[in-house]
Protein backbone atom coordinates (compact mmCIF):
# COMPACT_ATOMS: atom_id res chain seq x y z
CA UNK A 1 0.00 0.00 0.00
CA UNK A 2 1.50 3.30 -1.08
CA UNK A 3 0.01 5.23 1.81
CA UNK A 4 1.62 2.91 4.40
CA UNK A 5 4.61 4.86 5.77
CA UNK A 6 5.89 3.17 8.95
CA UNK A 7 9.51 4.35 8.58
CA UNK A 8 8.84 8.07 8.27
CA UNK A 9 6.20 7.69 11.00
CA UNK A 10 8.79 6.15 13.35
CA UNK A 11 11.42 8.78 12.52
CA UNK A 12 8.88 11.55 13.07
CA UNK A 13 7.81 9.93 16.33
CA UNK A 14 11.42 9.82 17.50
CA UNK A 15 11.77 13.54 16.76
CA UNK A 16 8.62 14.25 18.78
CA UNK A 17 10.02 12.16 21.66
CA UNK A 18 13.30 14.05 21.43
CA UNK A 19 11.40 17.35 21.56
CA UNK A 20 9.67 16.22 24.76
CA UNK A 21 12.99 15.00 26.21
CA UNK A 22 14.74 18.31 25.52
CA UNK A 23 11.98 20.36 27.14
CA UNK A 24 11.84 18.07 30.19
CA UNK A 25 15.58 17.81 30.90
CA UNK A 26 16.30 21.43 29.92
CA UNK A 27 13.39 23.33 31.42
CA UNK A 28 11.51 20.73 33.46
CA UNK A 29 8.39 21.28 31.37
CA UNK A 30 5.94 18.81 29.84
CA UNK A 31 5.70 19.18 26.06
CA UNK A 32 1.92 19.06 25.98
CA UNK A 33 0.74 21.23 23.15
CA UNK A 34 -2.79 21.81 24.46
CA UNK A 35 -1.28 23.08 27.72
CA UNK A 36 1.33 25.24 26.02
CA UNK A 37 -1.30 26.69 23.68
CA UNK A 38 -4.09 26.98 26.24
CA UNK A 39 -1.92 28.90 28.71
CA UNK A 40 -1.55 31.81 26.29
CA UNK A 41 -4.68 33.35 27.83
CA UNK A 42 -5.17 34.69 31.38
CA UNK A 43 -4.30 33.78 34.10
CA UNK A 44 -1.17 32.57 32.30
CA UNK A 45 2.09 33.88 33.76
CA UNK A 46 4.86 32.35 31.69
CA UNK A 47 3.88 33.32 28.18
CA UNK A 48 7.22 34.10 26.53
CA UNK A 49 8.67 30.57 26.32
CA UNK A 50 5.31 29.23 25.14
CA UNK A 51 5.25 31.70 22.24
CA UNK A 52 8.88 30.89 21.41
CA UNK A 53 8.08 27.16 21.40
CA UNK A 54 5.02 27.54 19.17
CA UNK A 55 6.73 29.88 16.68
CA UNK A 56 9.66 27.45 16.41
CA UNK A 57 7.19 24.58 15.90
CA UNK A 58 5.50 26.31 12.96
CA UNK A 59 8.82 27.44 11.44
CA UNK A 60 10.29 23.94 11.65
CA UNK A 61 7.20 22.38 10.11
CA UNK A 62 7.56 24.81 7.21
CA UNK A 63 11.33 24.20 6.88
CA UNK A 64 10.98 20.41 7.04
CA UNK A 65 8.38 20.52 4.25
CA UNK A 66 10.76 22.59 2.09
CA UNK A 67 13.70 20.26 2.80
CA UNK A 68 11.82 16.97 2.34
CA UNK A 69 8.85 17.75 0.10
CA UNK A 70 8.44 14.12 -0.97
CA UNK A 71 7.09 12.97 2.39
CA UNK A 72 3.56 14.13 1.72
CA UNK A 73 1.12 16.77 2.86
CA UNK A 74 2.67 20.20 3.27
CA UNK A 75 5.42 19.21 0.81
CA UNK A 76 4.40 18.01 -2.64
CA UNK A 77 0.78 17.61 -1.59
CA UNK A 78 -1.25 20.62 -0.47
CA UNK A 79 -2.57 20.45 3.08
CA UNK A 80 -6.33 20.44 3.44
CA UNK A 81 -8.81 19.98 6.23
CA UNK A 82 -11.76 17.59 6.07
CA UNK A 83 -15.10 18.42 4.49
CA UNK A 84 -18.15 17.92 6.65
CA UNK A 85 -19.82 14.59 5.71
CA UNK A 86 -22.68 15.43 3.32
CA UNK A 87 -25.18 13.25 5.16
CA UNK A 88 -25.01 15.48 8.24
CA UNK A 89 -26.15 18.60 6.39
CA UNK A 90 -23.72 20.85 8.27
CA UNK A 91 -21.51 23.39 6.45
CA UNK A 92 -17.81 22.51 6.70
CA UNK A 93 -16.81 25.69 8.64
CA UNK A 94 -19.44 24.89 11.28
CA UNK A 95 -18.26 21.27 11.45
CA UNK A 96 -14.67 22.41 12.01
CA UNK A 97 -15.71 25.04 14.57
CA UNK A 98 -17.55 22.40 16.60
CA UNK A 99 -14.54 20.06 16.37
CA UNK A 100 -12.23 22.88 17.45
CA UNK A 101 -14.35 23.88 20.44
CA UNK A 102 -14.62 20.25 21.60
CA UNK A 103 -10.86 19.81 21.22
CA UNK A 104 -10.19 22.98 23.23
CA UNK A 105 -12.67 22.26 26.02
CA UNK A 106 -11.81 18.57 26.22
CA UNK A 107 -8.06 18.98 26.42
CA UNK A 108 -8.40 21.72 29.03
CA UNK A 109 -10.82 19.85 31.27
CA UNK A 110 -8.94 16.58 30.80
CA UNK A 111 -5.55 18.28 31.26
CA UNK A 112 -3.90 17.08 28.10
CA UNK A 113 -3.94 15.81 24.55
CA UNK A 114 -2.06 13.38 22.35
CA UNK A 115 1.30 14.87 23.33
CA UNK A 116 0.81 15.64 27.03
CA UNK A 117 -1.04 12.45 27.98
CA UNK A 118 -0.08 10.32 24.98
CA UNK A 119 3.68 10.87 24.78
CA UNK A 120 4.76 12.49 28.06
CA UNK A 121 2.17 10.88 30.36
CA UNK A 122 2.67 7.33 29.12
CA UNK A 123 6.47 7.79 29.25
CA UNK A 124 6.07 8.84 32.91
CA UNK A 125 3.98 5.68 33.45
CA UNK A 126 1.03 7.81 34.61
CA UNK A 127 -2.11 5.73 35.12
CA UNK A 128 -4.16 8.92 34.74
CA UNK A 129 -2.70 9.50 31.29
CA UNK A 130 -3.26 5.88 30.28
CA UNK A 131 -6.95 6.25 31.12
CA UNK A 132 -7.17 9.53 29.18
CA UNK A 133 -5.43 8.03 26.13
CA UNK A 134 -7.69 4.96 26.07
CA UNK A 135 -10.77 7.19 26.34
CA UNK A 136 -9.86 9.73 23.66
CA UNK A 137 -8.57 7.08 21.26
CA UNK A 138 -11.64 4.94 21.75
CA UNK A 139 -14.05 7.85 21.39
CA UNK A 140 -12.20 9.15 18.30
CA UNK A 141 -12.43 5.74 16.62
CA UNK A 142 -16.16 5.55 17.41
CA UNK A 143 -16.64 9.14 16.17
CA UNK A 144 -15.01 8.36 12.82
CA UNK A 145 -17.21 5.29 12.46
CA UNK A 146 -20.41 7.17 13.37
CA UNK A 147 -19.80 10.34 11.33
CA UNK A 148 -18.40 8.63 8.26
CA UNK A 149 -16.03 11.56 7.84
CA UNK A 150 -13.60 9.47 5.74
CA UNK B 1 13.13 34.67 36.58
CA UNK B 2 14.53 31.54 34.92
CA UNK B 3 11.98 31.58 32.14
CA UNK B 4 13.33 34.75 30.52
CA UNK B 5 16.99 33.69 30.30
CA UNK B 6 18.48 32.85 26.92
CA UNK B 7 19.37 29.15 27.50
CA UNK B 8 15.82 28.53 28.75
CA UNK B 9 14.23 30.18 25.71
CA UNK B 10 16.72 28.49 23.35
CA UNK B 11 15.70 25.14 24.84
CA UNK B 12 12.03 25.97 24.24
CA UNK B 13 12.86 26.92 20.63
CA UNK B 14 14.87 23.71 20.05
CA UNK B 15 12.07 21.58 21.49
CA UNK B 16 9.42 23.36 19.42
CA UNK B 17 11.51 22.94 16.27
CA UNK B 18 12.05 19.21 16.85
CA UNK B 19 8.34 18.83 17.54
CA UNK B 20 7.33 20.64 14.34
CA UNK B 21 9.78 18.64 12.22
CA UNK B 22 8.47 15.43 13.79
CA UNK B 23 4.85 16.32 13.04
CA UNK B 24 5.68 16.91 9.36
CA UNK B 25 7.98 13.89 8.90
CA UNK B 26 5.49 11.54 10.59
CA UNK B 27 2.61 13.13 8.59
CA UNK B 28 0.60 13.70 11.76
CA UNK B 29 0.15 17.08 10.07
CA UNK B 30 -2.21 15.49 7.52
CA UNK B 31 -5.74 15.39 9.01
CA UNK B 32 -6.94 12.92 6.38
CA UNK B 33 -4.13 10.48 7.19
CA UNK B 34 -5.02 10.78 10.88
CA UNK B 35 -8.66 9.98 10.11
CA UNK B 36 -7.71 7.02 7.92
CA UNK B 37 -5.69 5.73 10.89
CA UNK B 38 -8.68 6.16 13.21
CA UNK B 39 -10.98 4.48 10.67
CA UNK B 40 -10.91 0.97 12.15
CA UNK B 41 -14.10 0.20 10.21
CA UNK B 42 -11.92 0.01 7.08
CA UNK B 43 -9.82 -2.87 8.46
CA UNK B 44 -11.88 -5.68 6.85
CA UNK B 45 -11.76 -4.02 3.41
CA UNK B 46 -7.99 -3.38 3.59
CA UNK B 47 -8.50 0.40 3.49
CA UNK B 48 -7.04 1.03 6.94
CA UNK B 49 -3.77 2.99 7.09
CA UNK B 50 -1.95 1.90 10.28
CA UNK B 51 1.13 4.11 9.68
CA UNK B 52 0.51 6.49 12.56
CA UNK B 53 0.59 3.63 15.06
CA UNK B 54 4.35 3.79 14.49
CA UNK B 55 4.60 7.40 15.71
CA UNK B 56 3.76 7.10 19.38
CA UNK B 57 5.94 4.08 20.26
CA UNK B 58 9.33 5.64 19.44
CA UNK B 59 8.17 8.96 20.93
CA UNK B 60 7.32 7.29 24.25
CA UNK B 61 10.58 5.31 24.32
CA UNK B 62 12.75 8.42 23.82
CA UNK B 63 10.78 10.38 26.44
CA UNK B 64 10.87 7.40 28.85
CA UNK B 65 14.68 7.47 28.76
CA UNK B 66 14.63 11.23 29.44
CA UNK B 67 12.30 10.74 32.42
CA UNK B 68 14.66 8.12 33.88
CA UNK B 69 17.64 10.47 33.46
CA UNK B 70 15.62 13.24 35.09
CA UNK B 71 14.93 11.07 38.14
CA UNK B 72 18.65 11.04 38.93
CA UNK B 73 18.84 14.82 38.87
CA UNK B 74 17.41 17.24 41.41
CA UNK B 75 16.53 19.84 38.78
CA UNK B 76 16.46 20.39 35.02
CA UNK B 77 19.39 22.25 33.45
CA UNK B 78 17.79 25.68 33.23
CA UNK B 79 15.20 25.84 36.02
CA UNK B 80 15.12 25.15 39.74
CA UNK B 81 12.71 22.21 39.64
CA UNK B 82 10.83 19.80 37.40
CA UNK B 83 7.22 20.89 36.86
CA UNK B 84 5.63 17.51 37.61
CA UNK B 85 1.91 17.34 36.89
CA UNK B 86 0.31 17.36 40.36
CA UNK B 87 -3.00 15.70 39.76
CA UNK B 88 -3.20 11.94 40.32
CA UNK B 89 -6.96 11.63 40.41
CA UNK B 90 -8.86 9.64 37.82
CA UNK B 91 -12.20 11.38 37.92
CA UNK B 92 -15.14 12.44 35.81
CA UNK B 93 -13.34 15.55 34.64
CA UNK B 94 -10.45 13.56 33.22
CA UNK B 95 -12.69 11.04 31.50
CA UNK B 96 -15.27 13.59 30.33
CA UNK B 97 -12.55 15.89 29.00
CA UNK B 98 -10.81 13.06 27.16
CA UNK B 99 -14.17 11.96 25.68
CA UNK B 100 -14.98 15.47 24.40
CA UNK B 101 -11.51 15.72 22.90
CA UNK B 102 -12.00 12.30 21.29
CA UNK B 103 -15.16 13.52 19.55
CA UNK B 104 -13.37 16.63 18.25
CA UNK B 105 -10.36 14.58 17.11
CA UNK B 106 -12.58 12.07 15.32
CA UNK B 107 -14.56 14.85 13.59
CA UNK B 108 -11.59 16.74 12.16
CA UNK B 109 -8.49 14.55 12.57
CA UNK B 110 -6.64 17.46 14.15
CA UNK B 111 -5.18 17.29 17.66
CA UNK B 112 -3.59 20.43 19.15
CA UNK B 113 0.01 19.88 17.93
CA UNK B 114 -0.90 19.45 14.25
CA UNK B 115 -3.44 22.29 14.58
CA UNK B 116 -0.57 24.67 15.33
CA UNK B 117 1.89 23.15 12.85
CA UNK B 118 -0.67 23.48 10.02
CA UNK B 119 -0.20 27.28 10.31
CA UNK B 120 2.92 26.60 8.19
CA UNK B 121 0.66 25.61 5.27
CA UNK B 122 -2.50 27.70 5.92
CA UNK B 123 -5.11 25.28 4.55
CA UNK B 124 -8.63 26.71 4.07
CA UNK B 125 -10.67 27.01 7.28
CA UNK B 126 -7.67 26.44 9.59
CA UNK B 127 -8.27 29.74 11.39
CA UNK B 128 -11.81 28.68 12.21
CA UNK B 129 -10.49 25.56 13.91
CA UNK B 130 -7.74 27.43 15.78
CA UNK B 131 -9.97 30.22 17.09
CA UNK B 132 -12.57 27.64 18.10
CA UNK B 133 -9.90 25.59 19.90
CA UNK B 134 -8.62 28.62 21.81
CA UNK B 135 -12.16 29.65 22.73
CA UNK B 136 -12.92 26.09 23.84
CA UNK B 137 -9.77 25.99 25.92
CA UNK B 138 -10.75 29.24 27.63
CA UNK B 139 -14.29 27.98 28.24
CA UNK B 140 -12.88 24.76 29.66
CA UNK B 141 -10.65 26.72 32.03
CA UNK B 142 -13.75 28.15 33.70
CA UNK B 143 -14.66 24.59 34.73
CA UNK B 144 -11.24 23.93 36.26
CA UNK B 145 -11.07 24.91 39.96
CA UNK B 146 -9.34 28.25 40.52
CA UNK B 147 -6.54 26.92 42.76
CA UNK B 148 -5.46 24.43 40.15
CA UNK B 149 -5.77 27.02 37.40
CA UNK B 150 -3.28 29.27 39.16
CA UNK B 151 -0.91 26.37 39.86
CA UNK B 152 -0.88 25.42 36.19
CA UNK B 153 -0.34 29.03 35.15
CA UNK B 154 2.96 29.30 37.09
Amino acid sequence: MESFTPLSAAIGGSLIGLAAAVLWLGNGRIAGISGIFGQLLPPAQTVVWRVVFLVALVAATFAAAKLFPGLGVGGDVAAQLVEAPAAWGVPTPVWLAIAGVLTGIGTRIGNGCTSGHGVCGLARLSLRSLVAVLVFFGVAIITVAVTGVV
Amino acid sequence: MASLKLPYLATAALSGALFGAGLYVSQMVDPLKVLRFLDFGAIPSGGWDPSLAFVIGPAIIVMFVAVQIGKRRSAPLFDTSFHEPQSKKIDGRLIGGAALFGIGWGMAGICPGPAISLIAFLPDNLWIFLVAMLAGSFAGSLVVPRAQRLAVAQ
